[in-house]
């Protein structure tokens, strides 16, 4: 296989736009934020990242969300840690979210509308919240 | 510890994104005896004092997390290296920027597996902070380049998940050439 060039990519881009355009009514309010500290990669936030964005894909949230990453979230215990903002409900972190976690955070949480009781553990961090 | 080598390399981009910089680089050889790189960012530097701190498991600043006493980034990757043989080097001045290098020797018995590649690239590529990133990658006469202004111009916000998706399947193809012609 030749390798993409950026014209073939920004071909690629469009018509993946055209058919996520049919779909874009609520916009982009969702966001899910991945730790990506020392603490978060040693308990293997890319994998989880990874998880993440196929779950999202394979619910068709794609245009629905974005996931972001952030440094250390302060709860390095409970690696790796994920931050989910959704409107309608109340801004968590979950701890504990290895990639299997991952699905059930985007089942659950994005498409139930439930929160995931055993992986609770903090409101956003002080540090972290955006002025 | 980290497990792979490409996690160490995530943490020190993470340093870089965080440190202020509006431009990081990363370079990628790899060859026959061993794979090196490069991280060179123009964020907030560090004196020689600050750069003995940082290489240090049991210095932080204590800005970002009020009361801990540990920084460990820098000091695993430096621990990793040291006990599979690998090089190390420091550089840095305050307020221009800092350069990283490294390279682990993948003949040796204790090197740690490198990992995903095209995910670590694409992880770092949307890393907040940095407005501009180049990643420059080699392997054997083979080499390919990406930009982060150019794949955001191409692509859009990558922090949505249907640029991430794209973004991993062109890094990917690009890789992939190369281990074709790499396998012969």
């Amino acid at each position: 296989m030749a390798r993409m060039t950026l014209d073939e990519l920004r071909a690629f881009r469009d018509s993946k736009r055209q058919d996520l355009a049919r779909r874009d009514v609520e916009g982009k309010d969702i966001q899910i934020v991945v730790g990506m500290g020392t603490c978060g990669i040693a308990a293997g936030a890319k994998l989880t990242f990874d998880a993440l964005v196929e779950s999202l894909q394979k619910r068709g949230l794609e245009n629905k969300v974005l996931v972001r990453q952030t440094g250390c979230m302060g709860l390095c215990y409970v690696e790796p840690t994920v931050e989910v903002i959704a409107p309608g409900m109340p801004t968590v972190i979950y701890g504990k979210m290895t990639k299997d976690a991952a699905d059930e955070l985007v089942q659950k949480h994005l498409v139930e509308g439930k929160l995931l009781d055993n992986h609770i553990f903090d409101r956003p961090a002080a540090d972290i919240v955006k002025k | 510890m980290h497990y792979e080598i490409v996690d160490f390399v995530i943490d020190i981009v993470q340093n870089s994104c965080e440190a202020g910089a509006s431009l990081v680089e990363l370079r990628i050889d790899e060859d026959g005896a061993g794979i090196g790189f490069e991280v060179r960012d123009n964020g907030k530097g560090m004196d020689a004092l600050e750069q003995a701190q940082a290489l240090d498991p049991f210095v932080t600043d204590g800005i970002k997390h009020p009361g801990r006493k540990v920084g460990l980034g820098l000091p695993f990757l430096k621990q990793a290296l040291e006990q599979s043989a690998g090089s190390f080097r420091l550089e840095s001045e305050k307020g221009s920027g800092t350069k990283l290098s490294f390279r682990f020797d993948t003949g040796n018995l204790d090197c740690p597996p490198l990992g995903d590649l095209v995910g670590m690239m694409v992880t770092v590529l949307c890393m907040p902070g940095p407005e501009e990133m180049l990643i420059s990658r080699t392997r054997d006469g083979y080499s390919y380049s990406l930009c982060k202004s150019e794949l955001i111009e191409a692509l859009g916000n990558l922090e949505e998940v249907s640029s991430l998706v794209l973004l991993k399947e062109y890094v990917r193809s690009q890789e992939k050439e190369g281990e074709e012609l790499w396998q012969g």
